[in-house]
């Protein structure tokens, strides 16, 4: 089990490293919160990427397209101003490396997990939720003017109860 | 004499960040070779030789370990030092990747100043 504190405190942690390391772009915490069918947004891009083990579930990265292209410009070292391939690129790279460590975090709690490739979707006028009724973390950060959301559903695997035994 | 380098990775923005990188490093190098896969990478070293290889571990295709696997067990590629870079912390891969034979490796998030601490060695 892993608390959503301990949650909270791992996906900020991986966050904070990988902006400041490889990004060298500042954010700050905002206000956790819980959501069911995450995740959003309406406009922008999320990048989702799914976990397994004894527990499974969703991370995902969410923000606009102007977040999306202060990370890719700083990560690649040019200028991006609108969605492109590299952009789209830059952001799953950046969902990879967050969730990558959380998931080394996570996986003292809660045992091995493996890690699905990500998933970028993008567009400007689209509706994207979750089917059944699991819980969403939403860690939120702020980043100048840009807002960025990391969410993370994690629930037992109840697959595993009903594998045949070896 | 100047270190000719290959980057494997199927992420283009890795591979864009680390040849930043690597012209950050002061060292010299030559030529900066990308692949997008193990088997890319096996047909580009047909083409040309090369020092140093700078592998991710997760990629479609072929992946970095069997690349590695494959590098090693070839006479004209066995002598090439290879530097993993791995997204996850697994111990396990990591510890499969050196006991195969790699160099060493570097975990995302990096810096040009671990990039250049692990190449310094080697070249």
């Amino acid at each position: 089990m892993m608390e959503q504190e301990q949650i909270v405190a791992a996906v900020r942690s991986s966050t904070l490293e990988v902006f400041s390391t490889m990004l060298s772009l500042e954010v700050t915490n905002g206000d956790p919160r819980t959501e069911v069918n995450a995740p959003g947004p309406s406009d922008g891009i999320i990048a989702v990427i799914g976990l397994a083990g004894a527990w499974v579930g969703t991370a995902s990265l969410c923000c606009g397209a102007p977040m999306a292209c202060r990370i890719s410009s700083s990560m690649l070292g040019m200028e991006y101003t609108e969605v492109n391939e590299d952009v789209l690129d830059a952001i799953s790279e950046i969902a990879n490396m967050i969730f990558g460590n959380f998931k080394t975090t996570a996986e003292t709690y809660l045992g091995p997990l493996g890690l699905s490739i990500p998933t970028v979707i993008y567009g400007l006028s689209f509706s994207a939720r979750t089917a059944g009724k699991e819980k969403w973390i939403v860690v939120p950060f702020v980043c100048g003017d840009d807002t960025l959301e990391l969410k993370v559903c994690l629930t037992p695997n109840r697959g595993l109860a009903h594998m045949p035994k070896h | 004499m100047a270190t000719d380098v290959m980057i494997v990775d199927d992420s283009t923005a890795i591979r864009k960040i680390l040849r930043r990188m690597l012209g950050q490093t002061g060292l010299t190098l030559g030529s900066v070779v990308e692949a997008g896969d193990g088997i890319e990478a096996l047909e580009k070293l047909k083409q040309q030789p090369i020092d140093l290889i700078l592998s991710d571990i997760n990629m479609p295709n072929m992946d970095g370990i069997r690349l590695l696997i494959e590098l090693k067990s070839r006479p004209e590629s066995k002598h090439i030092p290879v530097i993993m870079i791995t997204t996850e912390g697994s111990e396990a891969k990591v510890m499969e990747a050196i006991q195969l034979g790699a160099s060493g490796y570097v975990k995302k998030p990096f810096t040009s100043d671990q990039i250049k601490e692990k190449l310094v060695d080697l070249i």
